[in-house]
């Protein structure tokens, strides 16, 4: 796959579809057990090209940060829960920026401005904090480099439906001021359908579908995507929704051919046998199924449906 | 009618702090409702984290005391079912479902064996045919088989199997009332819908009324009869659950459903934050200890001023 600049974009995948195992390849924090058997990984920083997947433990210290960064899931579990925010900061952004201590405060007020929260939270422990509040710090400190490339993994999954919505808006705003690319890792295909520019469906550990987020949701072209879909409920619209049977795969033992044909309704033989390829089946649009054109999507959107804010 | 379930007036305080700094934070202040015997549905208490919706359930299952007011079950007070053979029948009829299966289960505890326990204990079945019938029929009318559940732990079952196992154990005590705290908050997405199918199945077939605790409006809206939406753990608005939310009145309610993610505007990136909700439901929080229920007709509940 491929992210272009100043782009969002957004993989869904359900738990123990592979997705946190490829974000982690993206990143370059590629340690044991992990171990990357084929293919590359290549940025673009400013000219620079590099390979996360070959890169020496240097090469990664360098753009670290300050071309790649990184927002987790769990706030709590990246703050330190004994240091104050301020320190933390230091911890993160102090030796890629280069400051001395004064420009370094200045700067990291700045940002806090920038991103609203009021310079006490530089004084505050962690737990001290709401978890929006907390959310907004650690996008605070992937965004204080100015990174031209982000990975955000479930950033607003532990947060509630006002706080997401904000949060969510000012990671946005963010990205849109520095031109920054954002991979977007969730389940909630919700969220996806709010903030990414365009989706990659991934299902047992493959790439199943691509392509721009209205497209993937008003036209699928791959079963799975069409049951992700359909099945989400909307506020106005109480037609009964399809589930979809079946579990999963185990990535030990994935099912031969296709990895979704043992849940899937278009499954034929050769979906049994043969390994579908993903190919172009739109604009920007890629799916992996061999009856990808007569996929159809299971609940057609409703034209009279008011808009959320009503 | 009568009551089947009868929330009266209930309301919990917790200490906070210390000897001389003690302060009292209401959980959960002056709920009101009640379920009839006769006529299942599924009734969903809807609020963000710190709303009192988890305590208010806790209440209803007898795991905590109310402060003030009082949980009727047929009428008798629970408070007085809380040992011996009342507790037991109490406990047959109001069954709880948790928000994460993998907390829920032990995992070093096969899965079938909660089932089977809950059936020797709540419905006083030994006999090894009748015990298996028993869960046979539990897991049928959740979409699983004995034989799938059978000598399985719960690392070897999905997220979503598991929920239905835990839903298959509240099931085989026949019980009138389920209490699901978010149940589907933990399962993956493709299977969120099987779960949520599920709850209304058992409201239409098998009679069972549903407690359904959530965040997701969504969802809310499409299984539940009637909604209660909390704040800060005072009721705020009440009725039936598309009339509420297809027109919510009270600013919180309103807020919750602005900031529903969309999905059928995908793709424009609508994430403007609905500032002046925020605002509107700020200052009615304020203002909340000189607010009370205003009954709207149609059994519909408006929090307001005065």
């Amino acid at each position: 796959m491929q992210v272009e600049r100043d782009e969002i974009y957004g993989i869904a995948g359900e738990s123990s579809s592979g997705k946190t195992s490829f974000i982690k390849v993206l990143a370059a924090a590629i340690r044991p057990p992990l171990r990357v058997v084929g293919g590359s990984v290549e940025y673009n920083f400013a000219g620079q090209r590099i390979d996360s997947t070959k890169a020496s433990e240097a090469e990664i210290k360098a753009i670290r940060w300050r071309h790649l960064s990184y927002i987790m899931q769990g706030s709590m579990s990246v703050l330190n829960p004994v240091r104050r925010i301020e320190k933390t900061f230091g911890d993160f952004a102090r030796s890629p920026l280069g400051l001395d201590c004064r420009a370094f405060r200045e700067r990291i007020e700045e940002h806090l401005d920038h991103l609203k929260l009021p310079k006490s939270v530089l004084r505050a422990y962690p737990h001290e904090l709401s978890g929006g509040m907390r959310q907004r710090v650690t996008i605070g400190l992937a965004t204080v480099c100015r990174p031209e490339f982000m990975i955000a993994d479930e950033p607003t999954t532990a947060l509630d439906v006002v706080v997401q919505k904000d949060v969510l808006s000012l990671l946005r705003n963010v990205q849109k001021e520095m031109g920054a690319s954002i991979v977007f890792v969730t389940h909630d295909m919700s969220v996806h359908a709010n903030i990414a520019d365009r989706i990659g469906i991934i299902y047992a550990g493959r790439l199943v579908e691509e392509g721009p987020t209205r497209t993937l949701f008003t036209e699928p072209k791959h079963p799975y995507t069409a049951h992700l879909v359909a099945s989400l409920p909307v506020i106005g619209d109480t037609r009964p929704r399809p589930s979809l049977e079946g579990r999963p795969p185990s990535l030990a033992d994935p099912p031969q051919g296709c990895r979704f044909h043992p849940r899937c309704p278009l499954a034929i033989d050769r979906c049994k046998r043969e390994v579908p390829p993903l190919e172009t089946v739109g604009t920007r649009h890629r799916s992996a199924c061999w009856r990808a054109q007569e996929v159809e999507p299971l609940v057609r959107p409703e034209a009279t449906v008011a808009g959320a804010g009503a | 009618m009568s009551a089947l379930l009868h929330v009266d007036g209930v309301s919990k305080y917790f200490a906070m702090g210390g000897l001389l700094s003690r302060t009292q934070t209401a959980a959960v202040r002056d709920a009101n409702f009640r379920l009839e015997q006769g006529t299942p549905e599924i009734f969903t208490i809807v609020g963000e984290s710190g709303s009192g919706k988890t305590t208010l359930a806790r209440m209803i299952l007898g795991l905590e005391t109310p402060t003030e007011g009082e949980i009727r079950y047929k009428g008798n007070p629970i408070s007085g079912l809380s040992f011996g053979a009342a507790r037991r029948a109490f406990m047959t009829d109001v069954q709880p479902v948790f928000q994460n299966p993998f907390e829920a289960f032990n995992p070093l505890k096969r899965v079938d064996r909660y089932i089977e326990s809950t059936a020797k204990v709540f419905r006083g079945i030994t006999a090894r045919a009748d015990l298996d019938a028993a869960m046979d029929e539990a897991l049928a009318s959740v979409g699983l088989s004995l034989a799938e559940v059978r000598g399985r732990y719960p690392h070897e079952l999905s997220g979503g199997q598991l929920q239905r196992a835990a839903i298959a154990r509240a099931l085989v005590c026949k019980p009138k009332v389920l209490i699901a705290d978010e149940p589907v908050s933990m399962v993956d997405a493709s299977l969120r819908m099987a779960i949520v199918n599920l709850l209304r199945t058992l409201r239409d077939d098998l009679g069972v009324s549903v407690i359904y605790i959530t965040h997701d409006l969504a969802t809310a809206y499409y299984i539940s009869d009637r909604i209660m939406i909390m704040q800060k753990g005072r009721v705020v608005e009440m009725g039936a659950a598309r009339q509420v939310l297809d027109d919510p009145q009270h600013p919180y309610s309103r807020l919750l459903k602005a900031s529903v993610l969309s999905v059928t505007d995908a793709g424009q990136g609508n994430l403007e934050p609905a500032r002046d909700l925020m605002e509107a439901s700020r200052t009615a929080l304020e203002h909340a200890d000189a607010s009370r229920l205003v009954e709207q007709g149609e059994g519909r509940l408006v929090r307001m001023a005065g």
